[in-house]
């Protein structure tokens, strides 16, 4: 049992460091950084993009990748918004139908699950690259989400819903439960199920698992559904913190999300990776994000700098794998 | 040396050659010659260092203690293009060809013929690469992607693109380990036409029949030592094997007799549609049953159809697949791999690490993969429990390996094999299919696999092995079936057996029927 958690903690130490020292330098640099509103306010901000990207996470270990992460991300926002405040009205028929908090998070996510299943489908039953089907679903899911809307924003959805996304709870933010939530159940899958194993086996070798008598199409599907329900659950989570639903939310969310999980040392070609690698990459992007706007750094400067830190991530790990 | 004829120039000397891995001394100040218009076979068991040193002298990896004399000046090739340029190629054992080029293209990759425009001249590319072929005697359209051949056959491409070099040393690291009889005889026709032009051949081996028939000089290794260098006919094949192992050989394996029960695999009139070609199959017409203690062994050349008939058996293939399956005298014919598995069959597939391994794996998870529903405790994955049964199997399988937890990538041939066989034997298999259970592994781990089949049958299981070793074959097997272009062409009980028997009965000539139905 050492020996694994040995090792483990041996693939993400090197992240994990680089997050140590980067919190240290900002503390020292900036005296904003380190207050506790500032750090809640970093935290509230990585919970959306790690919902996502532990999703991409399963994703990619698999060996495929999930582009239509934002889009889905802004459709299912749409939808809750849109039932949260006007419900389903059929004007000719004269039927109107309510829905409760729960009501609009269950079908949010129901959203999202049924967009990743569609991706999951085309990739294993119509052998569409990944890359492609879910560019298409990135595309189709913005489209769904112009038409829901209008190209307009749906605000003013209510108290219940500003909780999810302001709210506190012991002196934390809800988003932040919301995402602590995600990655136990996660990290809990991934690592003590039988699917979890699978997801690793078919990233490493996907014939020899096939050959092993695993179902391999149902396993992609369900990854590729899981993925969709947690960009639905980051689409409630923006949507709540702006108790408002954008058309555009998400836009460009499947970058930073491809980026932690690669900082946080998850091979893209499968098999290698796991779920505390990815919370601490998003943890760098976070801090990195917060901290070039602390210190001023220009919005055109902070994009070239963090091109630069997930190249310099994916050397490092390229030159320590090597050894 | 103490030869009466006059030792052959050198073309190429290593010289007290050490190289460390991590933790590993692979080669320990090592030295070997590459003599002019000789073969010099190296042999050793796996781990003892011979593609290593190889590598080294290839190319492939440049860093290591000691020298490389070539014709007397010292060499340092820092990648296998210079050694190339050099005249020095190998044949690796792992096949290095892109599956979605074509033949030719694998051949001339990195020197292709141009035009007079710059573009490649892909005329004259398949043109060269068809004469190259033909010299192997291997009859593929240049056309045709790596992919789509046969592991055997995508050896025999190996060769030809080596071949096309012009080579003056010429190293293969076990190259015969996928032929067929008939493939191997044209490549040793092939080494003497080499020879007889000057080029010196190192010959890398697991198969001592090949040593007497072709080598001039064996070297030996022992773990990363150099152990002895010998003219082969100044030495003997046991003294050899003794030199390997460090100790005198026991009998060749003997199987034991053991009692038949019921048929627990029929296969009835079975076929496998070839997926590109309509009219073609891949399995014609198949037939045969195997009894629970029973050991059938299959026997035909490359491309005779051997593996597909097992994984028509297992379920990979349910699309092209016609004919009827009994398991137990029930019919049966399985979806999917996952159904074959649920009636008791288990495969073994001949690539074990495309097919066999997920090589970022450790023995543990490998181990497990297939019978996952054993370590569940509450519903999750116990890893005490997996590691536990690891354990068991690297015990009982004598599997080397520091830990359960070892990679199964840094294992040898022999050792990864024995993790495949754990894996599919927790699946508590009835009826084993096993493809080239022992290609490319040592005398050592093939003597304990044979034991381990042998120890199966007196288990009732019912085993049905594919391997193109003649004496392999025969000395595990209870009845040997021939099977060629797809079809079966005889069938042999053990008072039967003769080499000459079996082989005549899987060339394509020895049967009528083959035309085209």
């Amino acid at each position: 049992m050492n020996t694994i958690k040995a090792k483990l903690n041996l693939s993400i130490l090197q992240p994990l460091v680089a997050l140590m020292l980067m919190i240290i330098a900002m503390t020292f640099l900036s005296d904003n950084f380190a207050t506790s509103d500032n750090l809640f306010n970093v935290m509230r901000q990585v919970s959306v993009n790690l919902c996502i990207s532990v999703g991409m996470t399963l994703v990619i270990l698999t060996g495929g990748i999930d582009l239509s992460v934002g889009s889905v991300l802004a459709f299912s926002g749409a939808v809750a918004a849109g039932l949260m405040k006007s419900g389903i009205e059929w004007a000719g028929a004269d039927v109107f139908i309510g829905f409760t908090f729960f009501g609009c998070i269950l079908a949010a996510l129901l959203i999202g699950g049924a967009l990743g299943w569609f991706n999951g489908q085309m990739v294993t039953r119509f052998k569409v690259p990944p890359f492609v089907a879910t560019l298409a679903m990135l595309t189709m899911a913005r489209g769904f989400t112009m038409l829901y809307t209008n190209g307009f924003p749906i605000t003013g959805i209510g108290e219940q819903f500003a909780y999810l996304g302001t709210g506190w709870f012991l002196g934390v933010p809800m988003p932040v439960w919301v995402t602590i939530g995600v990655i136990v159940i996660f990290g809990f899958f991934i690592r003590k199920s039988r699917m979890g194993r699978y997801i690793y086996a078919i990233g490493g070798n996907e014939k020899a698992t096939l050959l092993s008598g695993i179902n391999v199409r149902k396993v992609k599907v369900t990854v590729y559904t899981l993925a969709g329900v947690l960009s639905a659950v980051a689409g409630l989570l923006v949507t709540a913190r702006l108790d408002s639903a954008q058309p555009n939310a998400g836009m460009g969310y499947e970058l930073d999300s491809i980026a932690a999980v690669v900082i946080g040392g998850t091979s893209l070609s499968g098999g290698k990776g796991s779920i505390m690698g990815t919370v601490i990459g998003a943890l760098i992007i976070g801090v990195l994000n917060n901290g070039l706007v602390l210190l001023n750094v220009s919005p055109f400067w902070q994009q070239v700098i963090k091109g630069l830190v997930i190249l310099l991530a994916v050397i490092l790990d390229r030159m320590s794998s090597k050894k | 040396m103490d030869s009466n004829k006059s030792a052959p120039e050198i073309i190429l000397r290593a010289q007290g050659i050490t190289k460390r891995w991590p933790g590993v001394l692979a080669l320990n100040n090592v030295s070997f010659n590459v003599y002019a218009g000789c073969v010099h076979a190296i042999v050793g068991e796996n781990g003892a260092g011979k593609s290593t040193l190889m590598n080294i002298i290839s190319g492939t990896y440049p860093a290591y203690e000691g020298d490389v004399l070539l014709r007397g000046e010292k060499v340092s090739f820092q990648n296998t293009a210079e050694a190339g340029r050099a005249g020095i190629s190998m044949i690796h054992q792992e096949l290095n060809l892109i599956p979605y080029l074509s033949i030719a293209e694998n051949m001339y990759l990195g020197r292709e013929p141009l035009t007079a425009l710059g573009t490649i001249d892909y005329r004259k590319m398949h043109r060269d690469a068809a004469q190259v072929l033909e010299r192997l005697h291997f009859t593929e359209d240049t056309h045709k992607p790596v992919g789509e051949l046969r592991v055997g056959q995508q050896q025999i491409v190996e060769i030809a693109k080596a071949l096309s070099l012009d080579a003056q040393v010429l190293i293969m690291d076990e190259p015969t380990s996928s032929l067929s009889e008939n493939e191997t005889a044209v490549l040793f026709g092939l080494i003497h036409e080499l020879t007889a032009k000057g080029v010196g051949i190192v010959y890398i081996t697991h198969k001592m029949d090949e040593l007497t028939k072709l080598a001039d000089y064996v070297t030996v290794l022992r773990d990363g030592n150099f152990i002895s260098e010998n003219r082969v006919e100044n030495t003997t094949t046991d003294e050899i094997v003794r030199l390997m192992v460090g100790r005198e050989r026991k009998d060749f394996f003997v199987k034991q007799e053991h009692p038949k029960g019921e048929k627990l695999l029929e296969v009835c009139g079975v076929s496998l549609r070839d997926s590109e070609s309509r009219n073609k199959y891949k399995v014609k017409d198949v037939s045969f049953d195997v009894r629970a203690g029973e050991v059938v062994g299959i026997y035909g050349l490359m491309g005779a159809g051997r593996s597909e008939i097992f994984e028509t058996v297992f379920g990979v293939h349910p699309k092209g697949t016609t004919g009827v399956l009994r398991v137990k005298g029930e019919e049966f014919m399985p979806k999917s791999p996952a159904e074959a598995i649920r009636r008791g069959i288990a495969l073994i597939p001949e690539d074990r690490k495309c097919d066999g391994l997920v090589l970022d794996m450790d023995i543990t998870q490998n181990i497990s993969l297939a019978s996952l529903k054993k370590i569940l405790k509450f519903g999750t994955l116990c890893k005490k429990a997996e590691v536990k049964i690891a354990d068991l199997f690297r015990s009982r399988l004598t599997i080397k390996s520091h830990s359960a937890r070892q990679k199964t990538g840094e294992l040898s041939g022999g050792n990864q094999q024995k993790v495949v066989l754990s894996k599919w034997l927790l699946t508590d298999p009835q009826i084993l299919l096993l493809d080239e259970p022992t290609r490319g592994i040592d005398i050592n781990a093939k003597n304990e696999i044979y034991k381990l089949i042998d120890e199966l049958a007196g288990r009732s299981l019912a085993i049905v092995v594919i391997s193109s070793e003649l004496p392999e074959i025969m000395a595990i097997s209870d009845r040997i079936i021939t099977v060629c272009g797809g079809r079966i062409t005889g069938e042999f009980t053990r008072d039967r057996f003769t080499e000459e028997n079996i082989l005549r009965a899987s060339l394509p000539d020895s049967t009528q029927t083959r035309k085209n139905s």
